[in-house]
């Protein structure tokens, strides 16, 4: 099917999320409002005004009732999804470059950019996802990244571990309880910085997304490299398709790398790789710009993508796609069937 | 504590309060003091003479000169020969020399000569007496030096055996820091022989019969080899920038920008002969120096707008005749100086003067012409338009010296000279001016060097510039490439080009036709030519070019229908592939020309770097990106140790082996096909058993912390109930709307 085409943006986009029911899309951009639409038809439905400066994140709590962005004004905002109302803002010392609900969304994490003599930090708020109640102003942890900044961070299942990629192509599994590091492993090429990271469906395992090209997949309980996907560009995003096994990397070079226009240099294209073979089946074309981030339908039924260009692309999987199996597949279906 | 810069007082910075007498500077003194020239170094010292009296002294003197004055200038007064208490002579002499050039020349030709039948001389430099020869220096008593046990070197040729039996060739990648040679494995991923991180600090290089791999460092060249690839020579050259071998791999010539600085302390194997020297000339045997020479000075020229051009560096400076027995060098403008191996003596002592010569260039393999039998190499060099003479290409023998043809020429603005592989054709790309100088044209000239009194054929049909000119490999054809408009810095975009393929006619027996235009493909890119190294087959591609990759594959000798204009030449042109290699900037055919591969190199542009690999046809097999990507290059192979008969019997039983061949292909992808499906089945297994134990431990830890089993569909329920009081029924309509048919209707 044709992408829908979402043009809401003026400035390069910088997360697509889908809330847990797969009909709404909600994206941010270096401009300053975040964008709410409908995933089947592109409509959108509302922005959200407020913030003053780049907005980096954005995230919707499992009951779609709440979502919770981080900016380069230094503030996390907390909105109701209906009628874009502000109910609460935090503070910070640097910009927020993500935020990420846990399962249950009675907690909410963010992380704070190292700056001007601050270090880079994460943060976990208290969430009462009654929109009447009053929020709480205090952090309930402050994990503190002396080693190397977090550029990413989201919590496990059961929100036993906060776990965080950091700008040294490490990543950290922290005690989400006490905030204390249980381990850190070099697992990203040294200096290429960790630039996403998207949880399963239950979250016991992680996609990370990171300059090195490379793409990996990792167990949440002991920070196990279950897979690496080999791309031949650096990588912004990486995100995995529910209801079949792919995954979806999304990158290209950065604008000031690439220096003739001819779309096919910057690979600017959507990869899709098979989540336990590890090959590329496939590449989505369409952006002009590196593709900033992508996100699945958690219903299995399309994923959108953001590009530096300013666009949402937001795609309908086909009947092929569904119906493209290995045939080792099939012959473990058959077999369960 | 010195003081820092910031607590620097003024009083600090004023020099006049330093007392230079105070300072006591003998360290530095003693460090930086110039070693005066000590004025020795004219004097040679002669060993071996015979024993002779006052009275003889003199005929013996006399009888010396003859021989000393052939390295150098030197007179009767200036030998001195000491005399023994009784009279006699010590039986060596002080020889001094009017300049040290000329006494280390007479160290290399005298020392070792015969004097008469008894006695032989030794030539040393007084320096190098006084240097190896002092006391102290050597053990008064001899030792024999120790010969170590025979070692069994490891099989150079080895990799010419292919483990897999497949007769697959190596190549080389360069990326990054590391360096590997691999198995070329068509689809698949190369099988790595050998890979080694800082394996060469500038660049890798094949010797010409692919048995050593080069590496080049700050400090010298070295060769590897062999199955487990230890080193096999080294080279110390210091800073080399550039190496090339002779074509029988016996010697190789290294050459530095920075002309060689033989330190105090000596070096291990230059001496200091070879002080301020750029080019080195190396036995591989032996890894000994034959000798070392300076850079020449290539005179600048000035273009026709008076604009003076920084002259080509001329690479390589030392060409190899094709039995490697000579290596001559040209003085641009003035003369030729071959070289005699393995001793390194310019041949008959004197350069061969040819006024004006511009280039040369030796026959790439030992010349057969008829009638001829004495085996003889040939070069052959041009010299442009002096005054009222007019240019001129010749062709020269050595050792003899002949020149066997000459052609004049007139209006010529440059001159280049191409070999066919076999040495049976020159053709000499000659670009004319028209006489007002404004328009360009280009002849080819093309001497049948195998045929009585080499015949020359000229091709002036052209009306282009040439920019590339190839003949096909031990074949009678070639292709060309010509441009309407001047090479040159043209604004980014390079011009366009067309490619041009000729042949010789059919001709009666074994004689070959003349040569004719076959075809020309126009409006192209195209601006590089690269044959198979067996012929028949042809790449002409864009190479280095931001707008466009094109890689067309050719055969000339398609064996489907023959167009009818086409009958009476020598080749059938079919474009069999185009294939498109972004950003490619190097092609080299694989030396048993079945493959081909392309890569884009990280020195020439940075983009997509690495490589892609056609078969001969131009099916695109594999196509890798490489980070970093620096060379890729085929191992060369030897020459074939079959005979004619041999290699004819082959061909004629080929359809045997291919069936052969064909089936173990075959058998190959059908035990690949079944790996994969295996390794494909354990991946899968190995996820979901995974999987399984994962979400049993999840489901476990939910129960003990009494949480539901779906965080969210509690939620949900509770937030339904919160909102559903509030919210009445509703009806949602959807109006869809469906076009049935479109029709246009024009009214006129």
């Amino acid at each position: 099917m044709r992408p829908i085409l979402l043009s809401g943006h003026e400035r390069a986009l910088t997360q697509v999320k889908y809330n847990r029911d797969g009909d709404l899309i909600f994206s941010t951009a270096k401009d300053q409002q975040i964008c709410a639409w409908y995933s089947h038809n592109g409509e959108r439905f509302g922005t959200y005004h407020g913030h003053v400066g780049a907005i980096w994140t954005v995230d919707v709590d499992p009951t779609s009732t709440m979502i919770a962005s981080g900016s380069a004004d230094n503030t996390i905002r907390l909105w109701e999804v209906k009628t874009g109302k502000c109910l609460k803002t935090w503070e910070f010392p640097t910009a927020v470059k993500r935020v990420e609900f846990n399962e249950d969304g009675s907690k909410l994490l963010g992380v704070t950019e190292k700056r001007m003599g601050h270090m880079g930090t994460i943060v976990v708020l208290d969430i009462d996802l009654d929109v009447n109640a009053e929020q709480s102003d205090e952090k309930s942890l402050t994990i503190v990244c002396d080693e190397s900044k977090a550029t990413v961070a989201g919590w496990s299942y059961l929100s036993k571990y906060i776990i965080a990629g950091h700008e040294d192509g490490s990543i950290s599994q922290y005690d989400a309880k006490t905030g204390d590091l249980l381990y850190n492993f070099p697992i990203h090429e040294l200096n290429n910085p960790v630039v996403d990271l998207q949880w399963s469906q239950d979250r016991t395992y992680f996609i990370t997304a990171s300059k090195d090209k490379t793409a990996k997949l990792i167990s949440a309980k002991d920070l196990e490299v279950k897979k690496t996907y080999v791309a031949d560009t650096p990588l912004n995003s990486a995100a995995m398709t529910y209801k079949k096994d792919f995954v979806i990397l999304g990158g290209g070079q950065a604008a000031m790398d690439v220096t003739t226009t001819s779309a096919r240099q910057g690979k600017f294209e959507a990869r899709f790789y098979h989540k336990i073979f590890e090959e590329e089946i496939g590449r989505v074309r369409g952006h002009f710009g590196p593709l900033n981030t992508v996100a699945a339908d958690p219903t299995g039924k399309g994923y959108a993508s953001g590009g530096e260009d300013g666009y949402v692309r937001v795609h309908h999987f086909d009947k092929g796609f569904f119906d493209f199996t290995y045939e080792v597949e099939r012959e473990r279906a058959n077999r369960l069937s | 504590m010195a003081p820092s810069f910031d607590h620097l007082r003024d009083e600090d910075l004023d020099e006049d309060d330093i007392d230079m007498d105070e300072v006591d500077i003998s360290d530095l003194r003693e460090k930086y003091e110039v070693q005066l020239e000590q004025g020795y170094d004219t004097f040679v010292v002669i060993d071996g003479l015979p024993e002779v009296t006052e009275e003889q002294k003199p005929k013996l003197v006399k009888f010396l000169l003859k021989k000393l004055n052939s390295a150098g200038k030197t007179r009767e007064d200036l030998i001195f020969m000491p005399m023994g208490d009784d009279g006699k002579s010590l039986r060596f002499a002080f020889v001094e020399y009017s300049s040290a050039a000329e006494a280390a020349t007479a160290v290399r030709q005298l020392d070792y000569t015969a004097l008469d039948k008894k006695h032989t001389l030794r030539v040393n430099k007084l320096t190098d007496v006084d240097r190896y020869g002092r006391e102290g220096r050597i053990d008064d008593e001899y030792t024999p030096p120790t010969i170590e046990p025979f070692q069994e070197k490891e099989h150079l040729r080895s990799f010419l055996a292919d483990p897999s039996g497949r007769g697959r060739d190596q190549f080389v990648l360069y990326r990054g820091d590391s360096v590997g040679v691999y198995w070329n494995n068509e689809k698949d991923q190369p099988e790595p022989v050998v890979e080694r991180q800082h394996w060469t600090e500038a660049f890798v290089q094949w010797s010409p019969q692919g048995t050593y791999l080069t590496s080049v460092h700050a400090q010298g060249v070295q060769l590897w080899g062999g199955p487990s690839w230890t080193r096999q020579r080294r080279f110390p050259h210091p800073f080399v920038n550039l190496v090339a071998f002779s074509p029988n791999e016996k010697y190789l010539v290294t050459w530095s920008n920075r002309p060689i600085s033989i330190p105090e302390e000596g070096h291990p194997v230059l001496t200091l002969d070879d002080d301020g020297k750029n080019y080195v000339i190396w036995d591989i045997e032996t890894s000994k120096p034959l000798r070392s020479f300076a850079q020449l000075e290539t005179p600048a020229v000035t273009d026709e707008h008076g604009v003076k051009k920084t002259p080509k560096f001329p690479w390589p400076a030392f060409k190899w005749s094709a039995d490697a027995k000579y290596v001559a060098r040209l003085n641009q403008g003035s003369s030729i100086s071959v070289y005699e191996l393995p001793k390194m003596n310019l041949l008959d002592k004197t350069a061969i003067k040819i006024e004006g010569v511009m280039d040369f260039d030796w026959a790439p393999s030992t010349p057969q012409r008829d009638g001829i039998k004495t085996y003889e190499q040939l070069f052959c060099f041009w010299t442009p338009e002096i005054g009222s003479n007019p240019a001129k290409v010749g062709l020269m023998t050595i050792p003899s010296k002949q020149i066997i043809r000459t052609l004049n020429l007139f209006s010529v603005s440059d001159a280049k000279l191409h070999w066919q592989s076999d040495a049976a054709y020159l053709c000499v790309k000659v670009d004319r001016h028209s006489k007002s100088k404004k328009s360009q044209a280009t002849t080819l000239e093309i001497f049948r060097v195998k045929e009585k009194g080499v015949p020359v054929e000229v091709v002036d049909t052209i009306k282009d510039t040439v920019i590339n000119f190839a003949w096909e490999p031990k074949g009678d054809r070639f292709v060309i490439i010509t441009t309407t408009e001047p090479v040159g810095p043209t604004a980014g975009v390079p011009p366009k080009t067309s490619v041009a393929f000729f042949c010789p006619e059919k001709a009666k027996g074994q004689a070959v036709g003349n040569f004719k235009h076959l075809r020309t493909l126009e409006k192209k890119n195209s601006n590089a030519i690269f044959w198979s190294p067996k012929g028949r087959f042809v790449v002409i591609a864009t190479i280095h070019n931001q707008q466009s990759s094109d890689l067309d594959f050719f055969d000339l000798d398609f064996e489907g229908e023959k167009p009818e204009s086409d009958k009476d030449l020598t080749a059938n042109l079919l474009l069999m592939n185009t294939a498109d290699h972004y950003g490619v900037t190097d092609v080299e055919w694989d030396p048993s020309g079945r493959f081909v591969a392309s890569w884009a190199s990280s020195w020439k542009q940075q983009m997509e770097n690495g490589y892609h690999m056609y078969d001969f046809r131009g099916e695109q097999l594999r196509e890798e990106p490489v980070e970093k990507l620096k060379q890729l290059l085929w191992r060369p192979r030897p020459p074939t140790l079959l005979s004619k008969e041999e290699q004819k019997t082959i061909r004629k039983n080929l359809r045997e082996y291919s069936r052969i061949f064909e089936q173990e292909d075959a058998e190959r992808i059908n035990s690949a096909d079944v790996a994969v499906v295996e390794h494909r089945r354990r991946l899968l297994e190995e996820w979901y058993a995974w999987r399984a134990v994962t979400e049993e431990e999840l489901a476990e830890e939910r129960e003990a912390l009494g949480l539901p089993e779906d965080p969210v569909a509690e939620l949900l329920k509770a937030h339904a109930a919160a909102v559903a009081p509030d919210e009445e029924e509703k009806v949602i309509e959807e109006i869809m709307e469906e076009v049935l048919e479109e029709t246009e209707e024009i009214v006129s």
